[in-house]
């Protein structure tokens, strides 16, 4: 590496000295690519929070990704029924490690007012969340803080957090078959 | 325009035998009819110069646990454009044989009305081209919105019941 | 006779031609559009079978978000079943509101107040707006116009603000009360309505203007999904859909309610029943409202906003606390201790997609005893395969955008 000439940092262009983690934790954060598993009325406010008022790209969130292969965060606004609750699931298997998990509104954090025999009673029984907001819809800005949650999260992450026996535990509880098992 | 009481006797004349009862209920004449002759008397509906009901408004089931042999009650609203007028047919079906006959030929849009009281009630339609649950899944063994079975989900462990006022 | 090679062997030997044609076109394909394709705009699943592009079958699976709302509304006393209809088609939530409070008044047979009917139909045509601007923006994206989503929904934040200001939601309303509203319109509706009523027009013109004599979004929805008038009836499309296929229904019209029969307005008709078609009816449909929002706010009757029926009105709050008897209605309503009639009703309301019907039995007890809607969706989605069959994938997109499939009324 050699000597830091420190006249190059004075008058140059600087530096700062950080963990490896953070580094990569501040650029995740600020280029997260949602999928939007918009199913009903939620849907709508996500549209709005998405449109011109609210503009989520200020966020670095402009760029949705329908394809789960890509995206990092899982947007599931709205009433997930017992007949959606499988599609969901294969929605999150077939994302790619490090994802993420934002619940938007009161039907998939809980139910909601739907205790119904057709709905199921939050999307936690079937997949791991990271952050829920509450609402029936939410507002756009409650999306939007619980986006800039999910960006805390993202931010302070380990790198070894995925590979962690909890996490794998955590996995093994939903019932999620972990693509790389041998990666300690 | 044609008001209700026109209408009835009009309906009086063309099936004299088959109206059961007949009541105004609300702005809307309420006619029951055998259940065989549901089709015919649709079909007569709809051709009828007259009357000309060519629109389908509604098929729905209604499920009445306690009137035996007549538990479930299937109500079809027709629209007639021509004399701005609505009809509201209904038939009753006993639990043993909950079977009508399907007016899919008449209207397709008969279709999924079908399919859904189907899947909610059970009731058969017969000679539907594909009588199957629409709403709920497949493997559901039973139909949700008759009386008897529970609204709730039952899986839900954060609700006590005595604070809702179920016992 | 001069011929080219491949006219030549369709006239030696057909069948062989085709047989060949079929092998060059090759096999038909299974696809799978839905449930959660991102052009879809909600959970609808559309099995294709496919012959190079064109689509030659498809079948449909729907109840995804499928919520029991008739077996729900069946536990709920009547004033507790307007959150229910908010979440019907939610593009439009207070025209399900009104409609239900409508349905109830009829059951109740209460007297409403003209000025209460005529704030309604304010408030409805908002929503009807509302409704269709979504509709044809997705209609814009979907085509590849992303502005066409972006410029619409700054307009339509201001009606959510105009909601607001009347009951304080944004999308699920809950807006009225059974026999009218919470409270009358405030001076802060009155500023902001009138400046809408001034700015909409513009902006709306604008981006009308963007789209309506596109060539490219014309070339690329005009022919895409059409339907006849004759089928159109048969699987009972209502609402735009229908009037763009040239039937001139409207339930505002034919059933009038809340006064309607007072203003002047057109019903425009298509001729194709296309997509561009539909997408004009929408349009034009934006531009009466505004007309018929204008007729209503110009001759708003004095008046109470709402009607003389205690027992089942919900008591203002201030009542509430100072008040004996207010108190004691109060309590019955909340309580679902109302004495409703027994009967049976049908009542409906012009949606933003259709005749949106609600078929109510009571016995008389708290909660009604069937209550069972007419989603408009529900019905005319039927028609999706028949419109399709023989057009492109991407039309089959477009095409199910332009009916402004609203899933949860779809499902219930």
């Amino acid at each position: 590496m050699g000597k830091i000439d420190n006249d190059k940092v004075i008058n140059g262009e600087g530096y700062q000295l950080t963990t490896l983690d953070k580094a990569i934790g501040l650029a995740r954060s600020n280029s997260v690519w949602p999928l939007p598993f918009a199913t009903s009325c939620c849907g709508i406010e996500f549209m709005a929070t998405m449109g011109s008022a609210y503009d989520m790209s200020r966020f670095g969130m402009e760029r949705l990704s329908f394809s789960p292969r890509q995206a990092d965060l899982l947007i599931v606004a709205g009433t997930i029924s017992k007949k959606l609750g499988p599609i969901l699931k294969q929605v999150y298997e077939q994302m790619a490690e490090p994802k993420w998990v934002l619940s938007v509104g009161a039907c998939a954090s809980s139910g909601g007012i739907f205790d119904t025999y057709s709905v199921l009673q939050g999307i936690d029984r079937i997949i791991p969340v990271d952050v829920y907001v509450p609402g029936c819809p939410p507002r756009p800005e409650q999306i939007i803080d619980g986006v800039m949650n999910i960006h805390k999260l993202v931010k302070k992450e380990s790198l070894r957090r995925r590979y962690s026996s909890e996490y794998r535990d955590l996995m093994k509880e939903y019932k999620i078959e972990m693509k790389d098992p041998d990666v300690k | 325009m044609l008001n209700n009481e026109a209408l009835l006797t009009q309906l009086e004349g063309l099936f004299s035998s088959n109206i059961l009862s007949a009541e105004i209920n609300f702005d809307l004449l309420t006619v029951e009819v055998p259940t065989s002759k549901i089709h015919d008397i649709i079909a007569q509906l709809q051709k009828d110069e007259n009357l000309s009901f060519g629109f389908l408004t509604l098929i729905g089931a209604v499920h009445y646990p306690d009137s035996t042999d007549r538990e479930f009650a299937v109500v079809y609203h027709l629209d007639s454009w021509k004399n701005k007028v609505r009809l509201r047919l209904k038939v009753f079906l006993p639990l043993s044989n909950p079977s009508v006959d399907s007016i899919t030929d008449l209207f397709p849009c008969a279709n999924w009305m079908e399919r859904e009281s189907y899947d909610f009630f059970g009731v058969i339609f017969n000679n539907h081209p594909d009588l199957r649950r629409i709403l709920n899944e497949d493997s559901m063994d039973y139909f949700p919105l008759r009386k008897e079975y529970a609204l709730e989900d039952g899986t839900r462990e954060d609700k006590d019941d005595r604070f809702f006022g179920r016992v | 006779m001069n011929m080219n090679k491949e006219k030549e062997a369709l006239y030696n030997s057909p069948s062989e031609f085709y047989n060949s044609k079929e092998t060059i076109d090759g096999d038909i394909a299974t696809i799978n559009l839905g449930p959660t394709h991102p052009a879809t705009h909600g959970i609808f699943q559309n099995i294709l079978k496919v012959d190079g592009e064109k689509i030659i079958s498809s079948e449909q699976t729907v109840g995804y978000i499928h919520r029991a709302f008739e077996k729900l509304a069946e536990r709920r006393p009547y004033n507790q079943i307007t959150p229910i209809t908010d979440r019907l088609n939610y593009c439009s939530s207070p025209i399900n509101n009104l409609g239900w409070h409508m349905t109830m008044e009829k059951l109740i047979q209460a007297e409403i107040p003209k000025r209460v009917d005529y704030m309604r139909v304010i408030i409805m045509e908002l929503a009807r707006i509302a409704d269709h601007l979504i509709c044809d923006s997705v209609i814009g994206v979907d085509t590849g116009a992303l502005t066409s989503f972006f410029y619409p929904f700054q307009e339509r934040e201001k009606i959510y603000e105009l909601y607001e200001e009347i009951c304080g939601a944004r999308l699920t309303t809950n807006i009225g009360r059974i026999g009218g509203f919470e409270r009358d319109f405030t001076p802060v509706f009155h500023t902001k309505l009138k400046s809408f009523l001034k700015t909409f027009p513009k902006a709306f013109n604008e981006w009308d203007s963007m789209l309506a004599r596109n060539r490219i979004f014309m070339d690329r929805t005009r022919g895409t999904g059409p339907i006849s008038p004759e089928r159109a009836l048969a699987y009972g499309l209502t609402g735009p859909n229908l009037r763009a296929a040239g039937v001139d229904y409207d339930v505002r019209v034919m059933h009038p309610y809340s006064s309607y029969e007072d203003f002047d307005f057109i019903i425009p008709v298509g001729v194709n029943g296309d997509t561009y078609d539909r997408w004009m009816v929408r349009q034009e449909e934006i531009r009466q409202s505004v007309r018929i929002i204008e007729q209503a706010y110009g001759n708003l009757p004095e008046g109470s906003y709402k009607a003389d029926v205690p027992e089942f009105y919900l008591p203002d709050k201030a009542d509430v606390y100072n008040n004996m008897e207010a108190l004691i209605y109060h309590f019955k309503i909340v309580m679902g201790e109302m004495e409703v009639p027994a009967g049976e009703v049908y009542h409906s309301v012009e949606g933003g997609n259709g005749e949106l019907g609600y078929y109510l039995i009571s016995d008389g007890g708290r909660t009604p005893y069937r209550l069972q809607f007419r989603r408009p969706c529900f019905i005319y989605y039927q028609a999706y395969p028949e419109m399709i069959t023989g057009q492109t994938i991407s039309d089959a997109v477009i095409t199910l955008s332009s009916m402004n499939v609203i899933a949860g009324e779809l499902d219930a």
